[in-house]
């Protein structure tokens, strides 16, 4: 089998690409994929470790982060719909008012 | 043998995906690019013999969030759109942060290296039949010691969907 280092370098690549994605987009729907992809990642490190200690309470708390990306993506893209209407653009650089 | 081929077959494509998804510029090719990201974590899931996460992720994951994404895209997608600048001018931030993100690993093998004992720990090749079954060691442990969390986490699928239908309501 594996070391656990292949997959903690596999999850530090989708991690590092997630980051990159969140600070370069402007697109705002681009930057919420790009965290879907960091909480990925954050996933496969919980599952390598649940693996390698035999523990079923990582895989539980991997499936805890999904259900939290669930809940961001629903509420995020909710705020996209509602900002889109307004102000008929998705960039990032376009939300500087708190109120118009 | 045959996991480190499967393993090395989902990670280059779970690589490639991601990094495609971050520098196309038409977020719909994106968001398939995302979809296939995905799919090969599910794959490197059910290579570490964790099963009932490889089909939350394929059914929740592909199946229902991205779903969600393509519509809100179809939504608000503008032929306007692809014609403006679709990358902030932040290079040096992106690969600062990039480069602190790597060193702190980095450094962490590093020092593992130094340790006593025999630096990273080898997943030991586990017989099939010694394994627990996957779902039921998952639900043992969901309902047993964490369902506390369990609870929380359902109220707070509760709210995000009463937060979802209010922001995306037409005001009146």
């Amino acid at each position: 089998m594996l070391p656990i280092g292949h997959y903690l370098f596999l999850s530090l690549a989708l991690f590092i690409i997630g980051v990159i994605g969140v600070v370069t987009r402007r697109n705002v729907i681009v930057v919420l994929m790009s965290i879907e992809l960091i909480l990925n990642a954050v996933n496969i490190n919980l599952v390598a470790f649940s693996r390698l200690y035999g523990d079923a309470a990582g895989q539980v708390f991997a499936l805890f982060i999904i259900a939290d990306a669930a809940a961001e993506a629903a509420v995020g893209l909710g705020i996209i719909i509602a900002f889109f209407r307004n102000r008929e653009t998705v960039l990032a650089d376009e939300m500087d008012l708190l109120k118009w | 043998m045959l996991d480190k081929v499967l393993f090395y077959f989902f990670a280059g494509i779970a690589v490639a995906s991601a990094v495609l998804m971050v520098t196309r510029r038409n977020v719909v090719h994106s968001a398939i690019f995302l979809i296939t990201a995905l799919l090969a974590t599910a794959g490197i899931f059910l290579q570490l013999r964790a099963e009932f996460l490889f089909i939350v992720q394929i059914i929740l994951y592909v199946g229902g969030i991205m779903v969600l994404f393509v519509f809100v895209i179809m939504l608000v997608n503008l032929d306007v759109a692809l014609q403006q600048i679709q990358f902030a001018r932040q290079k040096w931030v992106a690969l600062l942060v990039a480069l602190a993100l790597a060193g702190q690993v980095g450094l962490m093998f590093w020092s593992s290296k130094k340790m006593p004992g025999q630096g990273l720990p080898v997943l030991t090749a586990a017989v099939a039949e010694h394994l627990p079954p996957n779902s039921e060691a998952l639900a043992k442990s969901l309902f047993d010691s964490y369902l506390l969390p369990f609870e929380i986490a359902s109220v707070l699928l509760l709210v995000a969907m009463i937060g979802a239908v209010v922001m995306a309501k037409k005001r009146t």
